[in-house]
C-alpha cells in the first residue's frame, strides 16, 4: 500500500527535517552568546543568555565607518530592496506579457524569444555595463539605482505569459462583446485572476531582491544604503590585531536577515495554495 | 430585435490557400431562431463569430437591423452571446457577472439591479445570485451565461454550441429552456451545434452547412423530407438517411439484381443515388431481400442493420416485429429520394411531399 505510513518513513523525514532546520537553529543559539563564548567554544546548540544586549546592539548601535548605520537601518534598506523589486518586477513583466499575449502586433514572437533569451544572462553578465550606464545617470547611492535597472525580468514575463495563454479566450471574447476595452478587461478580469500568480511572483522576487549581495556593492558606497547583506559581510572583516570578531552580531544579523523572507513565504503562501485549491477556469 | 442580413460573405483566414466560409447569403427575419448545423470544420462557427465581430469578414456584408457592422466593434453590435465553455468570469459572482456588460454601458444602478433581477426570476437563478461560478453545476453556468445574454436585450442572441459540455440529459432540458425563453422575448437568435437533433428541435428555420457552403437552408421538417442534397440526407435525421447505389430504367429503380416500381416518370436515366429513411422501409411478403447484420435496441424503436445485395440498409421496426435473419423490404415510391451520384443534388423537385407544421410551431 501506497497510504501506509511506516516508522521508517517517519525516519527519513525527521532526518531530513533537521538537516534543513539544524544549521538555522544553531545560527540562533549561537547568536544569543557572547562573542568571546563562541570564539572559545565554537557553535552553541544550547541558548546564552546575551541575546537581548546582542540583537540590541546590532539593531541600534551606529556602526561603520561614519558611524552613522545602524542594524535597523539595514534592515529597512533592504526591505526597500526586496519590496521594490517584487512590486516593480510584477508590474513590467505583467504589463509586458500583457502585451505579448493580449496583442497582436509584429515581431511580437521574436520579442517574446528575446526577452525569453535574456533568462540564459545571469545579473553578473551583464553587471558591468548596468554599473556604467547608471553611474552616468548619476543613480549611484540611491534607491532608483539600486533597483530600477533589475526590473526587467524574463522570468517574471514568461510565467505571467504561460499563465495568459491559459486563460480561455472566450473570457477575452466575452468581455469585447461586454464592452470592456483592453484597460478594462485588464483590471477587471486579467488581475483578479492573476492573484495567485502575483503571490507566486512576489515571493521569488521579493527573496531574491532581500538577498541581493553583489550589486548593491557595486552600487552603494555610502553606508546609508547598505543592506544586510552587506553588514553582516562589514562585521566578519574587522580582523584587526588580536580583536575578535563579533561572531554574534552577525550571527544576529544572519537571523534578522532570515525572517523577513520567511514571513512573505508563510503570508503569501496562504494566499498562494488558497488560489491554486479554489480556482478553476 | 432587429433582423440580421448577411451578404455574399466570405472568410480566408491569414496563410490559409482556401476560404473557410465562400459566399454566404441568409437573411434571418427579427424574432427568427435560425440554426447554424453541419460537421466540425465547416464553418458554422466562424460564420457565428463574424456576425459577433470576434472574426473578420473577408468579404462580403453582415447588417443588424438597418446598420452595416463589418467594421463595428462587438461591444457595439447590439448582440449578446453564449459561449461552450459559459466563459463566466471566474472571480465575479453570478450577479457581478450578468451586471458586467451593463455596468460597462454605464446603465443606472437601479435599472441593472432590476434587470438582473428579471433575469434570475426567468432562469431560476434566484437563490445562487451571490455564488461564484465554480460553486455552480454546469447547467446552471449554462443559465448564467444566458443570464448574462438576457440582461442585456440585445438586437440578437448568438449562441456557439452552448450545450456541448452539458450531459445528455441536462442537455434536452436546457433545450426546452432555450426554446422557451427565445419564444418568450422574441429575439432574434443565431444557434451554432453539430447535433443534428438539437438542430431539429430548435430552429425556425435550418442551415445546413458544408465546407463553408450552405447546402440548404428551410424548416426542420422541410429539410428532414425534402434533403436537397445527399450531404443534408446523410447529416439530418438519426438513424441517416440510406444511400443506396442504383439505376434508372424509365419507371423503374434497379438495386443490384433487383427492381422497384417508382410509379412515376424520374427525371434522370442510368446511375442515382437512392435515399431512403430507415421509417420507410416496411417489411412485406415480397421485394427486396434483406439479410440482418444486427439489431440496435431503442426502446420505442428498433433498428435493423443489415443489408441489400452488399449495400448497407438500417430499417426502423416496431419492437414488436417479429425478425427473421432474411426478410423482404417494400417502400412507397412516394418516400424514395434520388440525388445524382456525381453532385449528390436532388434530382425531382417537381414533386411535393406535403408539409407538416407542428401545431405550436
Amino acid at each position: 500500500m501506497m497510504n501506509r505510513i511506516r516508522p521508517l518513513d517517519h525516519l527519513i523525514l525527521i532526518l531530513g527535517t533537521l538537516f534543513m532546520v539544524m544549521p538555522v537553529v544553531v545560527a540562533m543559539m549561537t547568536s544569543t552568546h557572547t562573542a568571546v563564548e563562541i570564539h572559545t567554544g565554537g557553535l552553541q546548540l544550547l541558548p546564552g543568555n546575551d541575546g537581548y544586549e546582542t540583537y540590541h546592539t546590532v539593531l541600534t548601535r551606529q556602526g561603520g565607518f561614519t558611524g552613522q548605520v545602524t542594524g535597523a537601518r539595514m534592515v529597512m534598506n533592504s526591505l526597500i530592496l526586496g519590496l521594490g523589486f517584487a512590486a516593480g518586477k510584477i508590474v513590467l513583466s505583467m504589463a509586458a506579457a500583457y502585451a505579448l499575449v493580449y496583442f497582436r502586433f509584429r515581431f511580437a514572437t521574436l520579442m517574446f524569444w528575446v526577452i525569453f533569451t535574456t533568462l540564459l544572462l545571469p545579473l553578473e553578465v551583464r553587471i558591468m555595463p548596468s554599473y556604467q550606464v547608471m553611474s552616468q545617470l548619476g543613480l549611484l547611492n540611491s534607491y532608483t539605482g539600486l533597483i530600477l535597472p533589475l526590473l526587467a525580468s524574463a522570468t517574471g514575463t514568461f510565467y505571467f505569459r504561460q499563465f495568459f495563454k491559459s486563460i480561455p479566450d472566450e473570457l477575452l471574447e466575452a468581455a469585447r462583446i461586454d464592452g470592456a476595452g483592453p484597460v478594462k478587461f485588464f483590471i477587471d478580469v486579467i488581475l483578479p485572476l492573476s492573484k495567485t500568480m502575483m503571490a507566486a511572483i512576489f515571493i521569488i522576487m521579493f527573496v531574491y531582491g532581500w538577498n541581493q549581495y553583489l550589486w548593491p556593492m557595486l552600487m552603494t558606497t555610502d553606508e546609508r544604503f547598505f543592506t544586510l547583506m552587506r553588514g553582516i559581510k562589514q562585521i566578519l572583516q574587522v580582523w584587526v590585531g588580536s580583536q575578535i570578531p563579533d561572531y554574534n552580531e552577525a550571527f544576529a544579523l544572519a537571523v534578522l536577515a532570515l525572517l523577513p523572507p520567511v514571513l512573505v513565504v508563510v503570508v503569501f503562501q496562504r494566499w498562494f495554495i488558497k488560489g491554486l485549491t479554489e480556482s478553476d477556469k | 430585435m432587429a433582423a440580421i442580413t448577411i451578404t455574399n460573405v466570405s472568410k480566408t483566414y491569414p496563410g490559409a490557400s482556401a476560404p473557410s466560409i465562400t459566399d454566404i447569403n441568409l437573411t434571418i427575419a427579427d424574432g427568427e431562431f435560425i440554426v447554424l448545423v453541419g460537421p466540425s470544420g465547416c464553418g458554422k462557427s466562424t460564420l457565428l463569430r463574424m456576425v459577433a465581430g470576434l472574426e473578420d469578414i473577408t468579404a462580403g456584408e453582415v447588417k443588424i437591423g438597418d446598420r452595416v457592422v463589418n467594421k463595428v466593434d462587438p461591444a457595439d453590435r447590439d448582440i449578446a452571446m453564449v459561449f461552450q465553455n459559459y466563459a463566466l468570469y471566474p472571480h465575479m459572482s453570478v450577479r457581478e457577472n450578468m451586471a458586467y456588460g451593463l455596468k460597462n454601458r454605464k446603465t443606472p444602478k437601479a435599472e441593472i439591479e432590476a434587470r438582473v433581477a428579471e433575469a434570475a426570476r426567468m432562469l431560476e437563478l434566484g437563490p445562487y445570485l451571490d455564488r461564484k461560478p465554480r460553486a455552480l453545476s454546469g447547467g446552471q453556468r449554462q443559465r448564467v451565461a444566458m443570464g448574462r445574454a438576457v440582461v442585456r436585450q440585445p438586437a440578437a442572441f448568438l449562441f456557439d454550441e452552448p450545450l456541448s459540455n452539458l450531459d445528455a440529459k441536462l442537455r434536452v432540458s436546457m433545450r426546452g429552456e432555450i426554446r422557451r425563453l427565445q419564444k418568450r422575448l422574441a429575439t432574434t437568435s443565431l444557434y451554432v451545434t453539430h447535433d443534428q437533433l438539437e438542430a431539429m428541435t430548435l430552429a425556425d428555420r435550418l442551415v445546413v452547412l458544408n465546407a463553408g457552403r450552405i447546402e440548404q437552408v428551410g424548416a426542420p421538417l422541410e429539410i428532414y423530407h425534402r434533403p436537397a442534397t445527399t450531404f443534408v440526407a446523410s447529416f439530418i435525421g438519426s438513424p441517416a438517411m440510406n444511400l443506396l447505389d442504383a439505376e434508372v430504367d424509365g419507371n423503374r429503380l434497379r438495386i443490384g439484381g433487383h427492381v422497384i416500381e417508382t410509379g412515376r416518370a424520374v427525371p434522370a436515366h442510368g446511375a442515382v443515388t437512392l435515399g431512403i429513411r430507415a421509417e420507410d422501409l416496411h417489411i412485406s411478403a415480397t421485394g427486396l431481400p434483406f439479410k440482418v447484420d444486427f439489431v440496435e435496441e431503442l426502446g420505442a424503436q428498433r433498428l435493423v442493420h443489415g443489408s441489400i445485395d452488399g449495400q448497407a440498409l438500417v430499417l426502423s421496426l416496431d419492437p414488436k416485429t417479429p425478425l427473421q435473419y432474411e426478410m423482404c423490404l417494400s417502400v412507397i415510391s412516394d418516400k424514395l429520394h434520388l440525388f445524382d451520384t456525381i453532385s449528390g443534388k436532388r434530382l425531382e423537385q417537381a414533386h411535393t411531399i406535403p408539409t407538416l407544421t407542428p401545431v405550436l410551431a
